[in-house]
């Protein structure tokens, strides 16, 4: 079993780091809260009487940008190899 | 509410809007999204099934408990917290962080250390054929039924909210599942849970600040839950308020009348059999600990695990509680009466707490928010189920009894046949358990009849080098059968302990039969030769391969230990406050 489908020595997971669609996607619901919570329907009577969507948009907006620069300061390091695979997966290695 | 939105929700339970629908769009192109992306991580068997053991624990930690924390979870431990009020905390404090701790202190070296690939392996390698069987039948055949029932309860859950007809809420589900786990294998699974798990706390977090904004805060909530108790007739069996706002004893929970057998019941029963059978040996969770980059990695995951998880019960309890005081139906419901409507369309139930309390508190956008939260939980949950039974479809039953010693790439092919071939099944599953709910919670209650004995086995196995491979397979089924006994006699028979006491119960009783009938039969048989017996039994494994050298150098809140330490005391505190 070939350990070779990480190419290079160091290198970062790049675009597939799973904090950018962490990021990503608790940014765009932040915009879309924050935009509907200034003009959209704020039905105060049920959130008794707070701005609930602008609220929670701009924390998600905060959230999703501390995602987005935790993954730019401290990038995924994908190793060369990680472990080795259990010794060829013979059914029978005891 | 309003005019219109009454007017519309005439069919569905709430009002979805264009904006909502849009929210719901965004996570599931993000589900998929990284579906396709994992598939280039993916060139053997091992990335598929065990994501090359390659992730960092913080990753696996928030999978790991957002594996479990899937439509049964959310919902019914929400209609726990209407229905019995704070003592559910238990499930959470008790029922799994202690076991999660343990996992990841005592059992995670020899799971990792040993390099199996799924627990029922390990039983394999300890305990040989007889056991094994057992194992990984009873486990694969366990996932395909709750990956249907999640499935099933996400399908209707589409279909009150949203007003789909339940097949193609169903159809649409398994696909997007089916999707990002034939291409991306466990990886996907896992960082879609993690996903998950966020928008999980971004949809109930709000839904539970406005919640307690709306009864007054805490104090608000308290005195609402008192006045309520005081004034509900006596018919409508309301615990009492000091039972539904102190954690302990929790006789409300229990079943149990007297305090201390009620404690007694929640330690030993939940606490420590229940639990620990659940957390520590089902392959669910422990698949995820697996999938890390290291031994240390894989220690650490279900520790990273327990501190979200002792905060998940506020936001899925406590708006159980809210909804109780505050929407109208579960209110009526509490006070002994059956109000029409619901979910189901067959009158109104606890499970429909979170449900009512989003209609009545979130404006639009919001709600679509918490909407997509409850799909991606029921996806979480089915997903989990889905990437666990392919890796013990493939690898425990294909390979070792079927098909031999063939290159890489065809198991790699088999998980991913086997994938479809579960998420098919699973729409089956779905459909019975929408025309039989009963049989289907009699079938999970057997199922959980599996774990209890497993933890015994599992744990005699560790620690004690002489008990026989023969022992391994007896006390497992014997245990089994036990708890099945003691669950059929209060069921049909003269035992008759209402609440959670039978499953407690029945639970202790496979534990102890396990382990009488192990020591028993070991006695009798030969036991395996000791030079078979590293990295899999306590006293035969080198303490270099039990623990990562490199750990040491690491700061404290990078090691094991302090960490699990941390957790303790904090759980403990929690359990004083509450």
């Amino acid at each position: 079993m070939s350990n070779a489908h990480e190419p290079s020595g160091r290198h970062t997971a790049g675009a597939f780091d799973i904090r950018n669609f962490i990021g990503a996607l608790l940014g765009l619901y932040g915009v879309i809260l924050t935009l509907m919570g200034l003009f959209g329907d704020k039905s105060l009577d049920k959130t008794g009487g707070i701005n609930a969507n602008l609220y929670a948009g701009i924390v998600l907006l905060v959230v999703g940008a501390g995602f987005m620069i935790w993954a730019r300061v401290r990038p995924v390091i994908v190793p060369p190899h990680v472990e080795e695979p259990a010794d060829g997966p013979g059914p029978d290695a005891h | 509410m309003h005019s219109m939105a009454s007017l519309q929700t005439a069919d569905t339970l709430i009002n979805a809007h264009g904006v909502d629908y849009l929210i719901i769009g965004l996570y599931f192109a993000f589900v998929i999204g990284i579906g396709i992306l994992a598939k280039r991580a993916v060139s053997d068997s091992l990335d598929f099934f065990l994501s090359g053991r390659s992730l960092p624990a913080w990753v696996t930690g928030l999978a790991f408990i957002s594996a479990n924390l899937g439509a049964v979870e959310i919902m019914g431990m929400s209609a726990n917290g209407a229905q019995f009020g704070i003592s559910t905390v238990h499930y959470f404090w008790v029922g799994a962080i202690p076991a999660m701790l343990f996992l990841g202190v005592v059992m995670m070296p020899f799971y990792y250390g040993s390099k199996v690939r799924s627990v029922p392996e390990f039983m394999f390698r300890r305990f040989g054929t007889g056991a094994h069987l057992v194992n990984a039948l009873s486990f694969a055949v366990a996932q395909l039924l709750i990956a249907g029932v999640n499935l099933y309860l996400l399908g209707s859950i589409v279909h009150a909210l949203l007003g789909w007809p339940l097949w193609v809420a169903l159809l649409i589900a398994a696909v997007i599942v089916l999707s990002y786990i034939t291409l991306g294998g466990l990886s996907a699974a896992i960082y879609n849970e993690v996903l998950q798990f966020f928008v999980i706390v971004a949809s109930l977090l709000p839904l539970t600040l406005i919640g307690l904004h709306r009864v007054g805060g805490y104090q608000g909530l308290k005195d609402k839950i008192t006045e309520f108790a005081a004034s509900a007739p006596a018919s409508a069996g309301v615990p009492s308020a000091d039972q539904q706002l102190q954690a302990w004893p929790g006789q409300a929970l229990s079943g149990f009348d007297s305090p201390v057998l009620s404690v007694v019941g929640i330690v030993f029963g939940l606490g420590f059999v229940l639990s620990f059978g659940y957390w520590t040996t089902n392959f669910v969770e422990v698949q995820r600990a697996m999938a890390s980059n290291s031994i240390s990695a894989a220690r650490k995951t279900p520790i990273i695990g327990a501190f979200p998880k002792m905060f998940v019960p506020f936001i899925v309890i406590f708006p159980g509680m809210i909804a109780a005081v505050l929407v109208s139906e579960i209110a009526q419901l509490k006070g002994g009466g059956s109000p029409p409507g619901g979910a189901s369309g067959r009158g109104v139930q606890y499970n429909d707490s979170l449900l009512f309390l989003m209609r009545d508190l979130l404006p639009n956008g919001l709600l679509g928010l918490a909407i997509a939260g409850l799909l991606a939980a029921f996806m979480a949950g089915m997903a989990a189920n889905i990437s666990a039974f392919n890796t013990v479809f493939s690898y425990d039953l294909w390979q070792r009894y079927i098909r031999k010693d063939r290159p890489d790439h065809y198991y790699l092919r088999i998980g991913r046949l086997a994938t479809v071939a579960a998420t098919v099944i699973a729409i089956f599953t779905a459909i019975i358990a929408s025309g039989f709910s009963n049989i289907m919670d009699y079938l999970q209650t057997l199922f959980g009849f599996f774990n209890a004995p497993l933890f015994a086995t599992f744990i005699l196995g560790m620690f004690w080098k002489r008990m026989t491979a023969t022992a391994g397979w007896a006390g497992l089924v014997l245990g089994t059968l036990s708890a099945m006994a003691v669950f059929a006699t209060n069921e049909w028979g003269p035992l008759d302990l209402p609440g959670q006491g039978a499953a407690f119960l029945s639970a202790s009783t496979a534990f102890v039969v396990d382990i009488a009938v192990s020591i028993v039969v070991t006695m009798f048989t030969e036991p395996k030769p000791v030079a078979e017996l590293r990295g899999l039994v306590y006293s035969e494994t080198p303490k270099e391969d039990l623990i990562d050298p490199h750990e040491a150098a690491k700061p404290w809140y990078q090691r094991t230990m302090p960490l699990a330490g941390v957790a303790l005391v904090l759980v403990i505190i929690l359990n004083f406050l509450f």
